[in-house]
């Protein structure tokens, strides 16, 4: 059992975290990371002065709170995870993109149900007076 | 899947360690199906945490009369937090380069940054835990803070135990090396501190930014 070469073997697939290449030097590894660092940082930024400023439509907010999070996990996946759409990432790809389906649901689903519940529950005022 | 991949003896591994020039069709190698096994864990721990910020989203306008997030949430501080926790995933980045590289003094130094900036996260989140109770805000008090510390607590205790195998790593490398196991186990710990700092994203949007709108 060799374990000299183990990590530099890198196939046909790459294990989700590692670079595509291990032919990439460290300055241009570090520099990836500090791509993303930088686009992280612009994206957090934005979301904290969007958050409490006056000068954009206010309903406006949420949104644009939501697509800058959204973008900011993308940076982080490209930049920090290094899942990329190269065929060597696919099956990285397809977990990925399973889990984000179950997560959408999750989401979504409690949402919608929970406030629909709410929407179709009697008053509270109501529901007192009937265990009288 | 291949044919071939489908057909080839099981046994053929150890001839494709040998013969690295014809291709790759067999069984991949031992750090690819690791990654990605804790990929998938990792992808669950989303999960996980989908079902708390689906209870946070659907809790957070029941205060009970109580405070809410307006009242209680200290941007700033959060802003800090942020930094903390997005300075400690470049720093991690820095070391796996420096695992890869082989380099015990860069790795052990990267480490060690990215394990102060982790433990100053969880001291701010400490403090604001332990301030919020002490203003009567604790999790017993509403429905939404109920949620806010069952969602922030959780991901604070996933740092917490990250910076535990954090610790762990550091020995490891000291006292045995960049062996094939050791460095399979740092591009996980890799891989779940980067995810921390994804969640983290969500939980500064979801709870304090769009919670401290009115």
């Amino acid at each position: 059992m060799s374990h000299a070469s183990d990590h530099t073997r890198i196939g046909p697939e790459v294990a989700p975290g590692d670079e595509q290449a291990d032919s990439a030097s460290v300055g241009q590894r570090i520099v990836v990371y500090l791509i993303g660092l930088g686009l992280a940082i612009i994206l957090t930024a934005t979301s904290f002065f969007v958050a409490d400023t006056d000068l954009v439509w206010q309903p406006s907010i949420p949104v644009a709170l939501v697509v800058l999070a959204i973008a900011q996990m993308g940076v982080h996946l490209v930049f920090f995870l290094h899942i990329t759409t190269g065929p060597d990432n696919a099956n990285n790809v397809l977990a990925l993109a399973f889990g984000v389906l179950v997560v959408l649901i999750l989401m979504s689903g409690s949402l919608w149900i929970m406030s629909n519940l709410n929407h179709n529950m009697m008053p509270m005022d109501q529901i007192m007076q009937m265990q009288r | 899947m291949s044919t071939a991949e489908a057909t080839s003896d099981p046994n053929a591994l150890h001839g494709l360690e040998k013969d690295s020039s014809a291709g790759w069709r067999g069984p991949a190698s031992k750090r690819i199906v690791t990654g990605y096994g804790f990929w998938i864990f990792i992808l669950s721990d989303m999960i996980m945490f989908a079902a708390f910020f689906a209870t946070y989203a659907v809790l957070h306008g029941q205060t009970a009369d109580g405070p809410s997030g307006h009242d209680l949430f200290d941007l700033r501080n959060v802003a800090i937090e942020t930094a903390l926790l997005l300075a400690s995933s470049f720093t991690c980045g820095l070391a796996s380069i420096a695992a890869d590289e082989r380099s015990k003094v860069w790795f052990q130094l990267a480490m060690a940054v990215t394990c102060i900036l982790g433990l100053g996260f969880l001291a701010l989140e400490g403090r604001e835990f332990a301030d919020l109770v002490a203003r009567g805000a604790g999790p017993t008090r509403s429905a939404f803070l109920s949620a806010f510390f069952t969602l922030v607590g959780c991901h604070g205790l996933h740092v917490s135990a990250g910076i535990l195998w954090l610790l762990t790593m550091m020995a490891q490398v000291f006292a045995k090396g960049f062996r094939a196991d050791i460095q399979r186990r740092i591009l996980c710990f890799a891989l779940f501190w980067h995810a921390l700092d994804i969640i983290w994203v969500a939980v500064f949007t979801v709870v304090y930014l769009l919670g401290s709108a009115k």
